[in-house]
């Protein structure tokens, strides 16, 4: 057992940024030309030859009619049958919603737990990642003896591999029946057209959890209207249904980064973060000093919502006029 | 249909944690704890499914006595039976000695689906699910936010990245992780509370599961998150931060 396998997600020929991400940290975990970098799909002629350009060690094209379109089954049988033929010390994924949906299961069949979203590595390896909604970290270490599974977070980790001579790429087929994979996925699609996009408004104010109730928004689009914002939410209130879908921010909703960022009653769970942290300028407004939105803010304010955006709003008012 | 339910007993959101002393664990003292969100509306989708297709609904949780509280609040808002495997070592498992444990006890049942939140709110792991589905043998799909029963199974809608979704055809049994938002959480109504008095809770042990196993991934430390970004602070009555605030805004964020 040695060396490191990442495995790099392509869709429709395109990687995203936070394949390269774990690349990047797969090359802490291991000398450069000892990580090999794996991709799945039924054709990944393009995609391997885009990786090779980037990663100095070993490329395998993982390939198989029924990988064409993802399923668990699937990811998992052709893992499975890659990892014992490549035995790696460690395993590196992407931590995306694909990710997070077979690497449970494939490190089950190694007897050994993913360590899921994790956001540094230091000498152990420790693996750090967040617990208790962003609010602590805790330091994992792997005491088994089969190959170390890891997924890393979005923004972790630098996108900056490079490599001086190209990596060598190989196919590999792994040995896939359609009888073995149990679900049946159909074509992606959105829900509708969305009616609001909110990655073009230059200033937005976003609500969360701590308006309690759904009869104070109207505080908080006060401030939106004041500013000339676009009014955005976090999850919990669009699941509440008292916002609109179309206005969430976060992994599941938009990805926004205006010049100004209010996160009023937001604590700042990292899928509310990953849609929003590349704000210019970030105003927390919230009950709890030890809110993750903190982390972010350029501007802190610790208090009741419903007692600093009136005000807030109010202050507004008077300078614009 | 014959749906299991895996629940989760959780710090409450709004509780400060603390760092214990060994900082290995967070302070329980004085702590309070609630119904993992996200296995709220896990529950909620199998009560739903039940209301439509008849069937039975029973709560799955592991953990020390005091998740009783949390087990009566599933039977109170409609769960018919649940189970309690009773065990003290929850936070010394890894996500596979926990989902051993619960995929013994659902085993038992024979349940047509099982169903859990996509993940927990104090340790975010988001597996245990996916594993409980490996060790049964059962196919499984994550992040759903709706089930439609159908001829030869169920068939779900599935949560993409970047508000895209996906329908997934499954056979039963299977195992669903239930994403937020789907439907909307009932409440407990008094004569549920009164109701899930009289409600069987099943007692089973980690020993008699025979689910036990060294761990692969130990917790080994718990710190505070190292701030990365100075953040200026902004004090005094709501009157005062506003002001200072607008000031910020005009002078140094220049956006007013």
């Amino acid at each position: 057992m040695s060396g490191v396998l990442v495995v790099i997600e392509q869709r429709a020929g395109k990687i995203s940024r936070i394949s390269w991400e774990a690349l990047s940290a797969a090359q802490r975990l291991g000398a450069a030309d000892s990580v090999t970098a794996a991709v799945l799909g039924a054709q990944t002629e393009a995609a391997a030859a885009e990786i090779a350009a980037k990663a100095p060690g070993k490329v395998i094209r993982v390939e198989h009619p029924l990988l064409a379109q993802y399923t668990a089954d699937g990811f998992v049988l052709a893992l499975q049958q890659l990892i014992q033929k490549e035995s790696p010390a460690y395993v590196v994924l992407p931590h995306t919603y694909q990710v997070r949906d077979y690497a449970p299961a494939l490190a089950t069949r190694f007897g050994q737990v993913l360590i899921g979203d994790v956001t540094g590595i230091a000498e152990g390896p420790v693996f750090t990642r967040q617990i208790m909604q962003g609010r602590l970290n805790g330091n994992y270490r792997p005491t088994g003896e089969g190959p170390c599974f890891v997924s890393v977070q979005a923004g972790a980790f630098p996108a900056d591999s490079s490599a001086s001579s190209a990596a060598t790429i190989a196919t590999f087929t792994p040995t896939i029946d359609a009888s073995q994979i149990r679900t049946k996925p159909s074509e992606p699609f959105r829900a509708g057209a969305q009616a609001v996009d909110l990655s073009s408004a230059p200033m937005i104010v976003a609500v969360g959890r701590g308006i309690k109730d759904q009869g104070n928004i109207p505080l908080v689009e006060a401030l939106a209207t004041a500013l000339g914002a676009e009014l955005g939410a976090s999850r919990p209130i669009c699941d509440n249904g008292w916002l609109p879908m179309e206005r969430q921010i976060g992994s599941s909703g938009q990805t926004v980064a205006p010049k100004l960022y209010i996160a009023a009653g937001i604590s700042g769970a990292i899928q509310h973060l990953v849609g929003m942290k590349a704000s210019q300028c970030i105003v927390a407004i919230n009950r709890d000093r030890a809110a993750p939105i903190f982390e972010v803010a350029d501007y802190g304010i610790v208090g009741d919502l419903m007692e600093v955006v009136p005000a807030l709003t109010e202050a507004v008012k008077a300078a614009r006029q | 249909m014959k749906i299991i339910v895996a629940i989760k007993q959780v710090p409450d959101r709004d509780a400060p944690v603390r760092i214990d002393t060994a900082g290995t664990w967070i302070d329980e003292s004085d702590l309070q704890y609630a119904l993992n969100e996200p296995d709220a509306y896990a529950l909620e989708e199998a009560l739903q499914l039940k209301e439509k297709h008849g069937g039975e609904v029973i709560a799955l949780c592991a953990g020390p006595e005091s998740v009783g509280t949390t087990i009566r609040e599933a039977l109170a808002k409609g769960a018919d039976r649940a189970i309690h495997i009773a065990c003290d070592d929850l936070g010394a498992r890894d996500a596979l000695g926990v989902a051993r444990l619960l995929a013994a006890a659902a085993k038992q049942e024979s349940p047509d689906l099982i169903l859990t939140g996509l993940q927990s709110e104090d340790l975010g792991q988001g597996q245990t699910g996916v594993i409980v589905a490996e060790l049964l043998g059962l196919p499984h799909a994550t992040l759903i936010l709706h089930i439609e029963k159908t001829d030869a199974g169920i068939e779900v809608k599935r949560e993409l990245e970047e508000g895209w979704f996906q329908n997934i055809q499954l056979p039963t049994p299977a195992v669903l992780t239930i994403q937020s938002g789907g439907n909307k959480l009932r409440y407990a109504t008094l004569m549920g509370i009164k109701r899930a008095r009289m409600k069987e809770v099943k007692q089973l042990t980690a020993a008699e599961l025979g689910a036990d196993g060294n761990p692969v991934v130990v917790l080994e430390e718990i710190v505070l998150p190292t701030k990365k970004k100075s953040t200026q602070m902004l004090t005094g009555t709501p009157k005062e931060v506003a002001a200072a605030l607008v000031e910020k805004l005009r002078f140094e964020v220049r956006v007013l």
